[in-house]
């Protein structure tokens, strides 16, 4: 049965029911409950140690909650293509070329054979990479690197984007190169979400903000609104820089 | 010194003289070592991957195993794989014993573990950085074995060659289930033993010297071919 | 594109590997003395030439090369230990014992000879002296035919070794060259098949000091490994090889084997004594 006769349920919304993540006895995040819905960008914030990427990662699939439920819209079952990616702080390429990566990609998602090149060379047009198609990936700069992370994830067509601080190594010019990529991404229809400790960067690309502090969702409101007037004393602190954990 | 010096003549003697026999016994050391070697890798290299991107009971266990199973003496596994191929002893019906073949069932089980142990290491380091990336592409566990040796390649390339010189340089096991038999199964290091036990230094040292000397240049191609690759992929 | 690779290095391994003997050949366990006398690489080649099959010769300490026959890895068995041979037919592992030939043991030692036994002609007497004068004293120690043929003149000079050795005898459990090589590290006193002498080269100050005593010859007796006890045994190419041995072309042969010139192996196949 291919995906276009099945036409799947939606992977959204997201429900994070009092969810908790322990190590050792240390609460990491702590009885979180949100909703996330399609189409509003979701930029996470808050101090270092607030449980950001932890609560990134939970959504994704990479951890698991000590206690509390995750729960999509529609299962993603073991062995099918993901709907979902994710782009780290730090690229993951395989050494072999950029062009290679992508495909390498749509071969583990069981895209089939004789599409795989095509899209993977869209893909890095998309993102002004096509020049470099041939180029071994773990040669590239840094921005370059995370270029290709987000062709890759492009490629994939996947209904929801998890970003952890994609930009946080970068020069601001690369910087600004991945968040047009991003808004692209989100104009063809993926759910963007977040976490970023650039709040220059929340602003320019968030919706909506998330705010975490020490692992509970303290805030979330509109960007607008969150910037302009934060409703908690920590997010105010925070939004001043004298909230640094 | 002189004894040094008489083998180095020696070597050099024995190469240029083109001995036909001494050809036959170089051709047949690299023969079984390689074809070990080969063997080895096809069981040791997705093994030690899969412990290394793998958790479960017992697996501590296995790596210390692993670890340990380097440490084989060759002459005991010579022994083991003697009593299996003998004719007296469950395979002996296929006639191997005193064969090359036996020579490298014996080689293989001996650097099996090493090229497991050695890249279980490396696949264990390298997963700390891959592991998130790859699950969250969906890759399984026999993808995600294939995906990291193939892009650990350059890592691996100094295993296998540290397999290779293991089994090149044993005498003891390939002596026991190969017999030494002379233009069947005597191969360098059984040569070396033998002319030592005769009482010949000059040309057990000289023999010795040839075997190093080709170890020594395949290892210096594999450097050569993995470190241009290497500057190429990154 | 990996199982692509594996397929075609299996493949390549199957050629590699392929020489499956498609040629006829039989397994003879046989000594390391024998073997590095020369003998072998001399007269196989002859024997192969005339009839066609190959010979591949196990060469082991005697107590190993009849232990692989007991086991049915080999063909034939040529051994110098009669004794022990008898006990292998005995124990029906073997069909027949043939001699075959014969050599000589010789008793080697220092040029500076401190038990003074150089240029007898009486072995039981020179063993004597080498224990009174507490001289240092090589054994192989491997149940091989020549450590065998050691233990059973120190038994016939009257001597009881195990009670006897002390820090002079060195019990090695090695080979002949081995054993000579230590002998010749240390300046000791050693009994050694007068085959290995000849070939070994690294003698320093060692020389011959004692032969020709009957006692000193080395039997050797060809036997085929019994075929009703060890099914996969090549019976007819084994047979051929050992009527060859007792043929006049093959004890011809034997005959003509010299090291620099000396005749190491004297055939006596018709001999009904040996």
């Amino acid at each position: 049965m291919t995906s276009a006769m099945r036409a799947p349920r939606s992977l959204l919304p997201l429900r994070l029911d009092d969810v908790v993540f322990a190590i050792g006895g240390r609460r990491v995040i702590d009885r979180v409950s949100l909703t996330l819905e399609a189409g509003r960008r979701t930029v996470i914030v808050g101090p270092n140690g607030a449980g950001k990427s932890v609560l990134l990662r939970l959504c994704h699939g990479l951890l698991q909650p000590t206690s509390g439920t995750i729960a999509w819209n529609a299962l993603e079952l073991p062995g099918e293509p993901r709907r979902q990616a994710m782009v780290f702080q730090r690229p993951v390429l395989l050494r072999r070329s950029a062009l290679a990566n992508i495909v390498y990609a749509l071969a583990v998602a069981r895209v089939p054979t004789e599409h795989r090149e095509a899209r993977a060379r869209e893909a890095l047009r998309k993102v002004g990479l096509d020049a470099l198609a041939a180029h071994p990936a773990r040669v590239l700069s840094g921005g370059e690197q995370q270029r290709v992370a987000l062709a890759r994830a492009w490629a994939l067509n996947p209904e929801v984007l998890f970003l952890d601080e994609p930009t946080a190594n970068l020069d601001p010019g690369a910087t600004h190169e991945i968040e047009r990529v991003i808004g692209a991404m989100h104009a063809a229809g993926t759910k963007i979400v977040m976490v970023t400790h650039n709040l220059g960067q929340a602003r320019r690309l968030g919706d909506e903000i998330l705010f975490l502090h020490q692992g509970r969702l303290l805030e979330r409101a509109s960007a607008d609104r969150f910037f302009k007037r934060p409703a908690s004393l920590e997010a105010a602190q925070f939004l001043e820089g004298e909230l640094p954990w | 010194m002189s004894d040094l010096s008489q083998a180095t003549a020696e070597a050099l003697r024995l190469v240029a003289g083109g001995d036909p026999k001494l050809l036959d016994i170089v051709l047949l050391s690299l023969r079984v070592s390689l074809t070990a070697v080969v063997f080895a890798c096809a069981v040791g290299l997705p093994l030690g991957a899969t412990v290394a991107v793998s958790r479960f009971p017992g697996r501590r266990t296995v790596v210390v195993v692993l670890n340990a199973l380097m440490g084989l003496p060759p002459v005991v596994v010579g022994l083991a794989v003697y009593l299996l191929l003998s004719r007296a002893g469950p395979l002996g019906a296929m006639g191997l014993l005193f064969t090359p073949t036996a020579m490298v069932i014996a080689q293989a089980i001996l650097i099996t573990p090493i090229i497991a142990a050695l890249s279980r290491q490396v696949v264990e380091d390298a997963w700390v950085e891959y592991r998130e990336q790859l699950r969250s592409l969906g890759e399984r566990r026999f993808g995600a074995v294939l995906t990291m040796l193939w892009d650990l390649r350059f890592s691996l390339v100094t295993i296998v060659l540290a397999g290779f010189g293991r089994a090149a340089a044993e005498v003891g096991a390939v002596m026991i289930v190969g017999g030494n038999i002379d233009g069947v199964t005597r191969v360098m290091t059984t040569a070396i033993a033998l002319e030592t036990s005769k009482g010949d230094l000059p040309l057990a040292l000289g023999l010795g010297i040839v075997l190093l000397t080709i170890v020594l240049a395949l290892n210096a191609a594999a450097d050569i071919v993995k470190d241009t690759a290497q500057r190429r992929y990154g | 594109m990996v199982v692509t690779r594996r397929l075609f290095l299996a493949a390549s391994l199957c050629v590699v590997l392929g020489a499956h003997a498609q040629d006829r050949f039989i397994t003879v366990a046989s000594t390391t003395s024998t073997e590095q006398s020369g003998l072998f690489g001399y007269l196989l080649p002859i024997y192969e030439r005339q009839t066609g099959v190959k010979v591949r010769v196990v060469a082991l300490g005697t107590g190993q090369a009849l232990d692989v026959a007991r086991r049915g890895d080999a063909d034939v068995v040529f051994v110098h230990a009669r004794a022990a041979e008898e006990k292998f037919l005995a124990e029906g592992h073997g069909v027949k014992r043939y001699p075959v030939m014969y050599n000589d043991f010789v008793l080697i030692g220092p040029i500076s000879d401190p038990a003074k036994v150089g240029g007898g002609k009486d072995i039981v007497v020179a063993l004597k002296k080498v224990e009174a004068a507490k001289a240092a004293f090589v054994s192989r120690g491997d149940r091989s035919g020549t450590h065998m043929a050691e233990l059973d003149l120190w038994k016939a000079s009257g001597i009881d070794i195990d009670k006897a050795k002390g820090a002079w005898y060195r019990d090695t459990g090695q080979g002949m060259g081995p054993a000579l090589n230590t002998a010749a590290s240390m300046g000791a006193y050693i009994l050694s098949d007068r085959g290995t002498w000849l070939a070994f080269k690294n003698r320093g100050d060692l020389a011959i000091l004692v032969e020709g005593d009957k006692r000193l010859f080395n039997q050797y007796g060809v036997i085929l490994v019994n075929p009703d006890k060890h099914p996969k045994v090549k019976k007819e190419l084994g047979q051929q090889l050992i009527d060859w041995l007792i043929s006049p072309t093959g004890q011809k042969a034997i005959a003509d084997y010299k090291i620099d010139g000396e005749q190491l192996f004297y055939p006596n196949a018709g001999d009904p004594a040996a």
